[in-house]
């Protein structure tokens, strides 16, 4: 790319030359800039091509017969191809891995968001005795590992009787989904100013009907971003999954056992990509929906101060 | 969420910046005082709550545990565990597998994060300079490529690094004078194993980085560059004086990020593992922790290690912490 950009440096230097002398620059200046813009457009088309080609192989090898897939030369474009993998892999043990995802989730989701709520109500919209040390907590609590905790998790759960079981794992998930999404949430509930509230109030409102018919539902987008954020960590989740869930099996785990195969015997690479799709398809929806509040969060801390 | 594999890709959100200054409302001691003392905490009372039961309490067992010998007898044969105190600690520390894992996880988070930034904030400087529908379509392959969920992602990328069948190795192949036949990229050495992994988790993590970068970069005005540029400076010039010093706080940030998460890949290095030799030379920290004390039910020595790996995380973390805490009280 650096070599790209040099290419630029050429075709844009006569122009500072001839930008005193008239008007005839522009058309210079254009051209010039429009070769290294064209090359760099194929650069990154390249670079988009390289990026997406997993998802695009994945969704490919799902639609191919085995044949295609055991052949030397491989199969590019899925003509000719087949649900049959999927039809395939839509096993009991799917559907149970399916209900184990689904009830963890929603249930981690739903008491996440009710605590995460309250809780940016308060740290944003009060000023009390340990708020600030309740947000650095929250922000350490957040990046602490699961590595560095599934074990200590593990035996509270063998303790309490909760190993494999969906109580004992969305307990974990909420705590360890509820800092980032009172984080998250705190941005939004600082977005509705409380004068609004106020303002309601003075017309007239209780402070209970000013807050569900002016604030609640200015939040509404707020707290629908944060439950697709807490949804997606709990079902995309593996690590506590694993060391918990030992014989209930969620979707991450059940798509594991498609390449844990390997040992006994051969892998079954269609039928392993349509699993794959199957767990990808939903959360890739639900990403690219909610992702641009993710990206411009993160950055309008660091670059608007 | 702390555990949660995918995290790496949420980051926390801080809402834009002027709307949050001066919101909080100041009046709130007159009227109501008395309550409005008492309803934060209240409101706080759920997350606090679970977050003891399910952080608090494992982080303490965890401290306590460490000082204990807690292995199979204890967890077996119902025998009560016993301190012995920085035993455990000593006994990792003269571990030289655990410092062999130590100083892989170290080495392949600094690598690959270092990487990965660089090629984030490529791929973020490139988006600026082409047309619109390239940018367009290098956004969508990397939107895609961030929400692919990490165990898919893994068994995609095992695939495609398959021996027999697998494009990597087709595609060498039909490089003019490349013959490698089946080679096998993850079960070789633990150097190409590693080199995987990296790959694997850079094509994760690049895509947040560049649109980190790519939304710092848009906020360097045009006409700046655009006068820099009358004014006779070079390409380089402009990067490093003036599109450099708006990147600065986003790569410290995103790098910080990433170091962080790349220290806890336990979900790719165990699927890795799956399709892939097993043994300790292919660990690295959250891997070896779980055979040490999950599988080899040594707690003790689990517990000691993950205090390590936990307070490695807290000391990386704090300088994130700390600068999103500067933020808050400004």
């Amino acid at each position: 790319m650096t070599a790209a950009t040099s290419n630029i440096r050429p075709a844009t230097r006569p122009r500072k030359g001839a930008i005193s002398a008239d008007g005839t620059v522009i058309p210079v200046r254009r051209r010039g800039l429009r070769v290294g813009k064209g090359l760099l457009s194929a650069l990154a088309i390249v670079l988009a091509v390289i990026w997406v080609f997993p998802v695009y192989w994945m969704i490919n090898s799902s639609l191919l017969p085995t044949s295609a897939l055991e052949s030397a030369t491989p199969t590019f474009v899925p003509f000719g191809g087949s649900f049959l993998n999927f039809t395939q892999v839509l096993t009991p043990s799917f559907f149970s891995a399916l209900g184990i995802s689904v009830s963890v989730t929603l249930l981690s989701v739903a008491v996440c968001l009710v605590f995460a709520f309250l809780a940016s109500i308060a740290i944003s919209r009060f000023r009390f005795r340990g708020r600030v040390s309740f947000i650095v907590a929250i922000l350490i609590i957040q990046m602490l590992p699961a590595e560095g905790l599934f074990i200590a998790q593990y035996k509270m759960m063998s303790s309490l009787g909760l190993l494999s079981n969906v109580l004992g794992l969305s307990i974990l998930y909420v705590a360890s989904v509820v800092p980032f999404t009172i984080w998250m949430l705190r941005g939004f509930v600082v977005g509705v100013p409380a004068e609004l509230e106020e303002a309601a109030m003075i017309d007239g409102l209780s402070r209970t009907q000013a807050f569900t018919r002016i604030t609640l539902p200015l939040l509404a987008p707020g707290l629908v971003a944060s439950g697709v954020f807490a949804f997606l960590q709990c079902w995309n989740e593996f690590t506590v999954a694993l060391v918990i869930m030992e014989n209930n099996r969620t979707l991450p785990l059940w798509l594991r056992g498609f390449v844990q195969q390997s040992a006994s015997h051969a892998i079954n690479w269609g039928q392993v990509m349509a699993a794959s799709t199957i767990v990808a398809i939903p959360v890739i929806i639900f990403f690219v929906i909610v992702q641009g509040r993710m990206t411009s969060g993160l950055v309008s801390g660091a670059v608007k101060g | 969420m702390t555990t949660v594999s995918e995290s790496p890709r949420t980051a926390p959100t801080t809402s834009t910046g002027p709307a949050r200054r001066g919101s909080v409302p100041s009046g709130r001691s007159s009227g109501p005082a008395r309550r409005a003392q008492l309803a934060p905490y209240l409101l706080l009372t759920g997350a606090v709550l679970v977050l003891l039961g399910g952080m608090g309490y494992p982080v303490i067992w965890q401290v306590i545990t460490s000082f204990q010998k807690y292995g199979a007898m204890q967890q077996l044969g119902g025998k009560a565990p016993d301190f012995v105190w920085f035993e455990n600690y000593i006994k990792i520390a003269t571990d030289g597998t655990f410092w062999a894992v130590t100083a892989r996880s170290v080495a392949f988070c600094l690598i690959t994060a270092f990487i990965t930034v660089v090629l984030g904030m490529l791929l973020a400087l490139l988006m600026t300079k082409t047309h619109g529908f390239a940018r367009l379509i290098l956004q969508l392959a990397l939107l895609l490529a961030w929400a692919m969920p990490v165990i898919a992602a893994m068994t995609v990328w095992i695939w495609l690094f398959d021996r027999r069948r697998g494009v990597v190795n087709y595609l060498l192949n039909l490089i003019p004078g490349v013959d490698i036949g089946q080679f096998n990229w993850i079960g070789s050495s633990p150097i190409l194993f590693f080199l995987v992994a990296s790959i694997i988790v850079t094509w994760m993590s690049v895509p947040f980085v560049a649109f980190s970068a790519y939304a710092g970069l848009t906020q360097v005005g045009g006409e700046v560059l655009e006068a820099s540029q009358l004014d006779g400076a070079t390409g380089w010039q402009r990067f490093r004086f003036i599109i450099f010093p708006v990147l600065k706080p986003v790569i410290a940030i995103v790098l910080l990020l990433n170091l962080i998460w790349d220290l806890r890949v336990f979900a790719q290095i165990t699927l890795l593992q799956d399709a892939g030799p097993q043994s300790t030379d292919y660990d690295l920290l959250g891997t070896y922790i779980y055979k040490t004390g999950v599988a080899g039910l040594d707690f003790g020595a689990g517990a000691a290690m993950s205090i390590f790996v936990l307070a490695l995380t807290i000391a990386l973390s704090w300088f994130y912490v700390r600068n999103l805490v500067k933020e808050e009280s400004a």
